[in-house]
C-alpha cells in the first residue's frame, strides 16, 4: 500500500474508532440502509455469482454492524458484483444492495486495501480512464488494456488466446482497428473532465474525505 | 401519420465500428416502418455502465447521466431520451431516481454542470427502445407492418438482466417478464419457454472472472438447446455480446458444441418488415443466424 493510501486508512481509523456502521453511513454510497438488513438471506440466494464469493451480502451487511472492518474492506465480495439487481428487486427491506456492494467497493478500492491484481477491480480501474478521456468507451484501447494489464508477455499470450473471436468481430465490422487513433470521442471532453473533477471535490467535501 | 420524435442515446457500443454496431444498424428500417424519428443527443457521453464504480464514486458517475440528460433538455426539449442500451437506460433512471430523492444532490449536480453552460431540471423522461415499441407503438401495430413473418422458427427470449432489473417494463414481472415473448410472437416466430430467461451472464465480469461467466453462458445457451430454440433474442448489446462470443471459448473449454445464434429484437422486426442483410444488421452475427437469414431472397 502507498504511503497516500495508507495515510487515508489510518486517518479513517482514528475518525471513527470502533463504529464502522457509521463510517459506512458516512462515507459508503448508499450505507445509510445497511442497518436496515433484517438478515433473511435472500440476496445470498439470488446472486448469480453466490458460490464464489468470501461473504454473501446479508453477511457482509451484519459484518459492518459488528465492526469487523478489515475483514469487510478486504472481501472479496463486493467484487464479485454483476450488477444483475437480482438481490435488489428482492430484497424484502428494498435495500439497494447491488450499490451498497459498489459504494463499498469503491471505498475499500480508495483506502487501498483492495488485494492487488483483484481482476474485477483491475477492469474498473481502466473502464473509467477509458471513458473519461475521451468521454467515450474506446472498446478497442479498452480491451487491449485489460490484456496487457499484467504486462506485455502475459498480454501477448491474451491477445492471442482471444485472437479468433477479435478477428470475428473486425470481419463483422464489431471492431475497428482505427480506433487504436483515438476513435469516437466527444467535443467536450475537457468539460466533461472538469465536470467530473468538480463531482469528485464535492462529494468528498461531503463525506469528509477531503 | 405523424412520426414520433425522441432524443436519441445510442450509447458507446452501439456506434459505428463497435460491439453492437449491427444492433444500430438494425434500427433505421423498424424506426422508419413504425413511424419512429430518432433525433441523436449531441455530443452525448458514456453512462458509465455498471462498472465506472471502483473509480468513479457516485456523484460523478451520476454526473455522466446528468450532462446527458442536461443535453436534451437543453437541445431537445420536450423528447423523450430513448437508448437501446439497457446500461444507458438504467444509469439515466438510476440518476433521475436519485436527484429526485435528493434534492441536495442535484444542487450539487447543478453546480457541477455550471461551467459546461448545462443545467439539469429533472424534466426528461428515459425510456428504453422496448418500452417506446411496446408502450409507444404497441402489439398491433407493430405487427401490422410484417410483410415477412418468421414462420416456424422457435427464438429463446432472453430478458436478461439490466432491461428486466431493478425498474423493468412497466406491468411485466422480474422473475418472468413476457415482453419479448410477445415480441417474438408479433413477428410471426414462436417463443420457445426455457429456464433461463433471466438469468445473468456475467455481464462486464466477462472480463474479470471469465470462468464464473462462462458457466453462466453455459447455461442460458444449454437450456435454449434444450428447449429446442434454434435463435436466441435479447434487448441487451453485453447480453448478446457475452452469449454470442463466448461460445467458441466454451467449446474450447468445455468440449461443448454450441453455435447458437444470438440476435437482437429489433433484428427480428427488421427481417419481418422485410429487411435484407444490411438493414438487419445480420451481417453482423459472429455466429450466422442462417434459420433467419434463410427469409431473405
Amino acid at each position: 500500500m502507498s504511503e497516500a493510501l495508507g495515510q487515508a486508512n489510518s486517518q479513517a481509523i482514528a475518525r471513527y474508532k470502533n463504529n464502522f456502521l457509521k463510517e459506512v453511513e458516512e462515507r459508503v454510497e448508499d450505507g445509510q440502509w445497511v442497518k436496515m438488513c433484517m438478515q433473511c438471506g435472500v440476496c445470498a440466494g439470488s446472486c448469480p455469482f453466490g458460490p464464489h464469493w468470501e461473504h454473501s451480502p446479508q453477511k457482509i451487511f451484519m459484518m459492518i454492524r459488528a465492526g469487523k472492518r478489515e475483514e469487510v474492506l478486504t472481501s472479496d465480495s463486493m467484487w464479485m458484483c454483476t450488477s444483475c439487481y437480482n438481490c435488489v428487486v428482492r430484497c424484502p427491506r428494498k435495500l439497494p444492495i447491488t450499490h451498497i456492494m459498489h459504494g463499498l467497493a469503491n471505498y475499500a478500492h480508495r483506502l487501498g486495501l483492495v488485494a492487488k491484481g483483484q481482476p474485477t477491480r483491475d477492469i474498473a480501474v481502466l473502464f473509467w480512464k477509458n471513458i473519461i478521456k475521451g468521454g467515450r468507451l474506446n472498446e478497442l484501447t479498452f480491451s487491449l488494456s485489460m490484456y496487457f494489464r499484467d504486462g506485455f508477455g502475459q498480454g501477448v499470450k491474451n491477445a492471442m488466446a482471444m485472437q479468433g473471436i477479435g478477428l470475428a468481430l473486425v470481419k463483422t465490422k464489431r471492431l475497428n482497428p482505427m480506433e487504436i487513433l483515438g476513435g469516437h470521442m466527444c467535443k467536450d471532453k475537457s468539460g466533461i473532465q472538469r465536470m467530473l473533477a468538480k463531482a469528485a471535490e464535492i462529494e468528498d467535501k461531503r463525506r469528509g474525505m477531503a | 401519420m405523424a412520426k414520433k420524435n425522441y432524443a436519441f442515446y445510442p450509447g458507446c457500443s452501439s456506434q459505428k465500428g463497435a460491439s453492437a454496431s449491427n444492433y444500430l444498424n438494425s434500427f433505421g428500417l423498424m424506426c422508419e416502418k413504425l413511424d419512429i424519428q430518432l433525433n441523436e443527443v449531441p455530443d452525448w457521453n458514456c453512462c458509465g455502465a455498471s462498472i465506472a464504480y471502483a473509480e468513479g464514486s457516485e456523484l460523478p458517475r451520476l454526473m455522466l447521466s446528468a450532462r446527458n440528460m442536461a443535453i436534451v433538455e437543453k437541445e431537445l426539449p420536450g423528447q423523450d431520451m430513448v437508448s437501446g442500451c439497457p446500461a444507458c437506460w438504467l444509469a439515466l433512471r438510476e440518476a433521475k431516481g436519485r436527484f429526485e430523492e435528493h434534492g441536495s444532490m442535484k444542487t450539487e449536480a447543478n453546480e457541477c454542470l455550471q461551467d459546461l453552460n448545462l443545467s439539469y431540471q429533472g424534466q426528461v423522461k428515459p425510456r428504453h427502445m422496448t418500452e417506446v415499441l411496446i408502450e409507444d407503438i404497441g402489439y398491433d401495430a407493430m405487427k401490422a407492418q410484417v410483410v415477412r413473418p418468421l414462420d416456424g422458427v422457435k427464438i429463446a427470449g432472453y430478458v436478461g438482466c439490466q432491461t428486466n432489473r431493478p425498474f423493468g417494463i412497466d406491468g411485466e414481472s422480474f422473475e418472468n417478464p413476457m415482453y419479448l415473448d410477445k415480441m417474438i410472437e408479433t413477428v410471426g416466430a414462436e417463443p420457445v419457454p426455457y429456464d433461463q430467461k433471466v438469468t445473468c451472464c456475467g455481464g462486464a465480469l466477462a472480463f474479470s472472472e471469465p470462468d464464473k461467466s462462462y458457466k453462466q453462458i453455459r447455461d442460458i445457451v444449454e437450456s435454449a438447446y434444450d428447449h429446442g430454440a434454434q435463435v436466441i433474442a435479447t434487448p441487451c448489446q453485453l447480453c448478446q455480446a457475452n452469449v454470442e462470443l463466448y461460445q467458441s471459448e466454451i467449446n474450447k473449454k468445455q468440449g461443448t458444441k454450441f453455435s447458437m445464434p444470438v440476435v437482437f429484437y429489433s433484428q427480428l422486426l427488421g427481417l419481418a418488415y422485410g429487411g435484407d442483410l444490411k438493414q438487419t444488421g445480420l451481417d453482423g452475427q459472429v455466429i450466422r443466424a442462417n434459420v433467419l437469414e434463410k427469409f431473405i431472397k
